[in-house]
């Protein structure tokens, strides 16, 4: 388990994922995957295309990882989207705008496991959810 | 085939509006833009698209008539103590208007994205003012751009070359531009700019303060402030203060993190303090194609930009309390109507979690992360390309988005879903 600060914030391809359909692979695969610098892909011991559990104080997450020189040391970057809302707190401190960057967060590999689908993780999460 | 000029696309807070859309047999089969983003939102919008209204029945959603839908929606938010009527940034101004007017019938709370977009800026701006321009002053005249905690490569992506670092300008060329970017990352924007500055995450408001410090020719006796060496900081200021036209672009990354409000109160008085040297501007890279449109709208509707409460039968803007996610994770309503917009798949998981225990209605022409959990589900027409409407461009521009092609048959606008559903609402009250 390493500690990180993290960042999420739109990509190129989220942007045009969710033009596509939030249902979208394109969309999906871009929200459920985190990127980190290659150095610290050593440190955890992972290689690119592997899972990786965040937890911070709010929730915790699966999440495929990708290599980025675009993130710095010691940052883990997660795009907006559904997965990374799991991992984000609703404090406001009387602005009505939640900590969306800069939150510490663990990392660790999580071999076996993989990212759920989406649709399954709203209905467990939310407790409802479907169209027939 | 008819070829359409001149469309302003309905993505971001650019509203470029020098795109051809050819259009055969009522569908778009080309697009001539420079965006990626746009190209896939004219070319793919019809896909994933919901004709129907639907409505939750044994925990999944079922095709419904459009009368039941709005029978359901008024009847939801008339028997609803303090109903949210939440989204509008991804609609016309007429809607939202309507959006106001409906709020107020029924005593509820409404927000627009901004509660978790610039927000905070807005309430900067409240603090201290707004020394802005537009962006045709930026393309005609600004040599220094300043992009901070923003990433308009990935997310506003013509901006630059349309409105600043590489756009041919009246009396400036992209040669004699310069460009800054202050960034926790060395993002896509920064890796083609001029200057890069690398700033520690939430400590923004500390680098904004030591370049007022060095404006102000006090001494700074650190080696580093944010992360940044005192030489890059030294380096900076004089680039600000030497230049003719600066303007300074800000993003989430400013109002997203520790400080929030305070960061832009420093961007501001940044800013100002640079009007002593030079002629500078600032303004927000707003994301959704119509969000500054939202607070235009609600302002001269209400007074308030966003998050606006009726409960009392007259408006009060109160962040923090009046805002969605405040309203969602105390657990302030019972009811909820989202238009436009998709709060499953932007808000964190314990307003979520609220929003989905209770009665959730949503009007929108995809079948979105919130409409899949929603109650009821009314489909409406694309604004900007099956209707046409008023959007607000980032620098407070309005622009008349065009209607390319017809929609799908029954598809109303938001407008007119909206309207029946207010007359609905009005009709139940009466009959108490």
């Amino acid at each position: 388990m390493v500690k990180f600060t993290l960042l999420t914030g739109r990509s190129l391809v989220q942007g045009v994922g969710k033009e596509a359909g939030k249902f979208s692979e394109k969309y999906i695969q871009e929200v459920s995957t985190c990127q980190i610098d290659p150095e610290d892909l050593k440190i955890l011991n992972v290689k690119p295309g592997d899972y990786v559990r965040l937890t911070t104080e709010y929730g915790s997450v699966v999440l495929r990882v990708a290599a980025s020189t675009l993130v710095h040391r010691g940052s883990v970057f997660v795009p907006y989207g559904p997965y990374a809302n799991l991992l984000i707190g609703t404090k406001t401190r009387g602005t009505g705008m939640p900590s969306f960057k800069g939150i510490p967060v663990e990392v660790e590999p999580a071999p076996g496991e993989s990212v759920p689908d989406i649709k399954e993780l709203l209905v467990k999460i939310y407790g409802r959810g479907g169209v027939r | 085939m008819k070829v359409i000029n001149a469309v302003v696309c309905p993505c971001c807070g650019n509203l470029c509006d020098d795109n051809e859309v050819q259009v055969e047999d009522n569908k778009i089969v080309k697009v001539r833009t420079e965006c990626a983003i746009s190209s896939s939102k004219f070319l793919n919008y019809y896909k994933e698209r919901n004709t129907k209204p639907l409505v939750r029945v044994d925990g999944q959603l079922k095709p419904t008539t459009l009368e039941d839908a709005i029978e359901r929606v008024a009847r939801m938010l008339v028997e609803a103590e303090y109903p949210l009527l939440y989204g509008w940034s991804l609609t016309s101004c007429e809607a939202q208007k309507k959006g106001v007017e409906l709020a107020e019938e029924v005593g509820g709370v409404i927000d627009n994205t901004t509660t978790v977009c610039h927000g905070p800026s807005i309430l900067g701006v409240q603090d201290l003012g707004d020394p802005t321009c537009t962006l045709g002053e930026v393309r005609a005249r600004a040599d220094l751009i300043i992009y901070w905690g923003c990433n308009p490569s990935s997310a506003h992506v013509r901006h630059m070359k349309r409105y600043s670092s590489l756009s041919k300008g009246r009396f400036r060329l992209p040669e004699q531009r310069k460009v800054v970017v202050v960034d926790v990352r060395k993002t896509p924007t920064a890796r083609n700019a001029n200057v890069f500055v690398q700033v520690k995450p939430n400590q923004d408001y500390e680098l904004m303060t030591a370049l007022k410090m060095l404006l102000q020719n006090e001494e700074i006796e650190e080696q580093e402030v944010a992360g940044v060496p005192i030489e890059q900081i030294e380096e900076l200021a004089e680039l600000m203060r030497g230049c003719e036209f600066g303007v300074l672009f800000y993003g989430l990354g400013l109002t997203m993190s520790e400080g929030r409000e305070k960061n832009i109160d420093a961007a501001l008085t940044l800013v100002r303090e640079l009007n002593k040297w030079t002629k500078f501007a600032i303004m927000p890279m707003r994301g959704h194609y119509n969000v500054t449109g939202a607070n235009q709208v609600l302002t001269w509707q209400t007074g308030y930009p966003y998050a606006v409460d009726f409960s009392r039968g007259y408006p009060r803007f109160e962040p923090g309390d009046t805002t969605a996610v405040d309203v969602l994770s105390r657990g302030y309503n019972d009811a909820t109507l989202v238009v436009a917009s998709d709060p499953v798949a932007n808000f964190p998981k314990d307003a979520v979690k609220h929003l989905c225990s209770e009665p959730l209605a949503v009007i929108d022409p995809h079948i979105s992360l919130t409409a899949f959990m929603a109650d009821v589900v009314i489909p409406s027409a694309f604004i900007g390309i099956e209707e046409e409407g008023t959007a607000y461009r980032m620098d407070g521009v309005p622009l008349i988005l065009k209607k390319v092609v017809e929609p799908p048959e029954g598809i109303l606008s938001d407008v007119q879903i909206l309207d029946l559903i207010l007359k609905r609402v009005r009709e139940l009250k009466r009959g108490r």
